[in-house]
């Protein structure tokens, strides 16, 4: 049954000549699909940086009053899910199923709790009235409107973050069935490969959303 | 030639039948024709929204609709033309079908990734069109907040999802253009080898990939601020309206480069087929391209001179504006350049070609004159402003979507159209345009606002002129529809290359086998050289 499998995914499709072709194919779609997710994300960047620019006080207030210990944990266990990520492609590429199953496992697990913590933590937002909307109330400014600026990007651009997350792990549970279906080996495992591209990025931009929403202005709290 | 005398030649249409053989294909070239379909729909569907338009401008005082009808009417026009026809017409319909032929492969890189970005595309205009029956919507095709987001009582949020949606189709459209151009040429096909066709889709495609997302979280921020009141766009919580339309234009703006740069590749093939010569200057209208797309992502706030942004950026977008008019020039005097001393003949794709660089110089020209920021304060927001771009989207960009459709009609379906009729036709749109759009540069000119269904009477004349000449497009649009319909059945049939032209897409059977070549092409020469071709005789008319 697997080695079955294995014969099917490793013909080259047919408009290509050859399996380097294909691979490569793969790798540059993939780069640019990250591409146009920068250019997604930076939409949102962008107006960041403006209303930064615009109410830089209100916006430190706003900053200290998230918990920047949880961040930082959640920073710490999105950065070693991206570490089982390679060690999962790495896996793939020696060949070795097992191997890749266990981490492509850790992988999922370490993003759950990432997305476990954070939904903590926008429920700790909902009970202190710091999502946008008429309830909201942020104490310490009389400029509610702009704070309620900050925690619109905060959640627009979490949400996002979290929602490529959750994607992310259906991607890995579906390279976890197809690993355990054994169609990837030594030879072709670009799709572990392409996955763990699309991990690693979805990492990257946590690691611009911590600094910018957490750790702007500490002092002021 | 073997396909005169075997027509049971196995080719892409032939190979299987059903509906299910159509709707689960991964043929670019199937594709490329439920593209065509799809977006002929779309076109009429925007049209008749253009008739109710020019029809309740007849008059002066508006008899025909209330003011938040013509509201709608103006907004569905915009929506359906820009997102669900221009966009995708050419890339989508003839780059699909050509542009894998025109390397030397077999398909695109992506099929399957090809065919769900026609199912986006299909569920993008369901959306907008349920939006549509369900009551409208008023905002206009840009969305400008805060009506769009406190405002409007419109089907603002099916609509934006619907272009959101079809904002993937363009993406992975794009995306699965660049991997091609990249990976998928044939043995000897290199860069300055490929036809200028293939270059300004690479160019294109760049700005599908850059420009589109921008467009979809922007869409995205909209339907969150009317669904939760978010405030990212509301002055009241200080949030800035403008903000939304320097994101709305840094995707917008580079879109009439989606639309156009296409048109410009067509134009490129047509001119040098018709004049059987090399393409004057290869590298500098190839280079353009790419010049353009990079230009156009830095001049959006030409269309914000008046929103209140600063003088100082007023100025650069001003200047850089300027700046895109050299590239586009370069293609206009490298065609003209071409066509010198070349052996010019006057088929239908030619007088498209030569409507095209025509109406583009004048709708390239005038968008110098808006480009300018004293001009510009005058003439904002009045039908100068609609004149100019339908001159670059209607002349330019249709007029070349008409004119690839004729030139690779033989190789799609393996017929003929009726060259007289085609003719004809090409000649009524050519009038029929400038009938309807030229006294709208005068209109502008003398102060009519656009977007209003009610002017002063003085007015009157002019409009007149230009809904008759809407109805001469309409009718030089109706006839294609007819006759490219009956060529399916009662064309002549077409041979391989029935044009004499030099691309790899002519030097296969028409309509082309399911894998395009039934051997891989060797390239050895570069694009346009006539002297290797030999002209199979066919009659046409």
């Amino acid at each position: 049954m697997a080695s079955q499998a294995h014969v099917e995914t490793l013909a080259v499709r047919e408009q290509f000549d050859t399996a380097h072709q294909q691979q490569d194919a793969s790798t540059l779609g993939m780069w640019i699909f990250l591409l146009t997710e920068i250019m997604f994300f930076g939409g949102m960047f962008m107006m960041y940086t403006v209303y930064r620019a615009v109410y830089p006080h209100v916006f430190g207030l706003a900053s200290s009053t998230l918990n920047e210990m949880i961040g930082a944990v959640n920073t710490a266990v999105l950065l070693c899910s991206s570490f089982t990520m390679v060690l999962a492609v790495r896996g793939a590429q020696l060949g070795r199923r097992r191997t890749v199953m266990l981490f492509l496992i850790l992988t999922i697990v370490l993003g759950l709790v990432f997305l476990g913590v954070k939904g903590f933590e926008w429920n700790q937002k909902f009970q202190e009235h710091h999502v946008p909307g008429l309830a909201f109330h942020m104490e310490g400014t009389s400029q509610q409107g702009p704070a309620q600026l900050f925690f619109s990007l905060y959640f627009a651009m979490t949400g996002l973050h979290a929602l490529h997350m959750v994607l992310g792990c259906g991607l890995m549970l579906y390279l976890l069935w197809r690993t355990y279906r054994g169609t990837y080996s030594a030879e072709y495992y670009t799709p572990i490969d392409m996955g763990g591209l699309y991990w690693h990025f979805v990492d990257v931009i946590w690691i611009f959303l911590f600094p910018l929403l957490y750790l702007i202005d500490r002092h002021l709290k | 030639m073997n396909t005169a005398v075997m027509p049971e030649r196995e080719n892409y249409l032939n190979a299987s039948y059903g509906l299910k053989s159509w709707l689960l294909t991964k043929d670019h070239k199937r594709i490329a024709l439920l593209y065509l379909i799809t977006i002929t729909l779309f076109f009429l569907l925007g049209g008749v929204f253009a008739t109710l338009i020019r029809l309740e401008l007849l008059s002066p005082n508006g008899h025909l609709m209330s003011s938040d009808t013509y509201n709608k009417m103006f907004t569905m026009h915009g929506v359906v033309m820009i997102f669900f026809f221009l966009i995708p017409s050419i890339p989508a319909a003839i780059g699909n079908f050509v542009l894998p032929m025109m390397i030397g492969a077999r398909d695109l890189a992506f099929p399957r990734i090809n065919l769900l970005s026609w199912y986006l595309l299909v569920i993008g205009g369901l959306l907008a069109i349920f939006a549509m029956v369900s009551g409208g919507v008023d905002t206009g095709w840009t969305f400008y907040t805060p009506y769009s987001t406190s405002y409007s009582n419109t089907w603002v949020i099916a609509t934006a999802l619907g272009i959101f949606v079809a904002g993937f189709s363009s993406i992975l459209t794009g995306l699965n253009f660049i991997v091609t151009i990249h990976r998928m040429r044939a043995p000897g096909m290199t860069w300055f080898r490929m036809p200028l066709f293939v270059w300004a889709h690479y160019a294109t495609s760049v700005i599908q990939v850059l420009g589109t997302p921008v467009l979809a979280v922007t869409l995205v921020l909209v339907l969150c601020e009317r669904l939760f009141h978010i405030g990212l766009f509301d002055p009241a919580l200080g949030g800035d309206p403008v903000l939304f339309q320097h994101l709305f234009w840094f995707y917008s703006h580079p879109a009439v480069y989606i639309m156009v740069l296409p048109a410009m590749g067509v134009v490129s093939e047509l001119v040098s087929t018709f004049s059987r010569k090399a393409i004057f200057g290869y590298k500098f209208v190839a280079f353009s391209s790419v010049a353009i797309a990079v230009l156009g992502f830095l001049v959006w706030g030409h269309h914000m001179f008046v929103s209140g942004q600063s003088l100082y950026a007023g100025m650069v977008f001003s200047f850089l504006s300027y700046f895109v008019a050299i590239p586009s020039a370069i293609k206009v005097f490298n065609w003209t350049a071409t066509l010198y001393k070349g052996s010019i003949s006057f088929e239908t794709p030619m007088l498209y070609a030569f409507g095209f660089i025509g109406l583009f110089t004048i709708g390239g020209l005038t968008g110098l004159f808006v480009a300018a920021l004293g001009v510009d304060i005058h003439v904002t927001d009045t039908y100068f402003v609609v004149a100019h771009f339908h001159y670059i989207m209607v002349g330019g960009a249709i007029m070349a979507y008409m004119g690839a459709i004729h030139f690779w009609w033989p190789k799609m379906t393996g017929r003929m159209y009726p060259e007289g009729w085609a003719k004809l036709s090409a000649l009524v749109i050519f009038l029929g345009f400038n009938l309807t759009f030229f006294p709208q540069f005068i209109l502008g000119y003398l102060g009519m606002p656009r977007r209003y269904h009610t002017y002063p009477d003085e007015f009157q004349v002019l409009h007149v002129f230009s809904t008759a000449g809407a109805s001469v497009l309409a009718v030089g649009y109706f006839i294609p529809l007819v006759y490219l319909l009956w060529s399916l059945r009662y064309g002549k049939v077409a041979g391989a290359n029935p044009w004499g032209a030099t691309g790899l897409e002519w030097q296969t059977a028409s309509p082309p086998p399911v894998h395009n070549f039934d051997v891989t092409p060797v390239v050895d020469c570069d694009a346009y050289d006539y002297s290797r071709v030999i002209r199979e005789v066919v009659e046409i008319g």
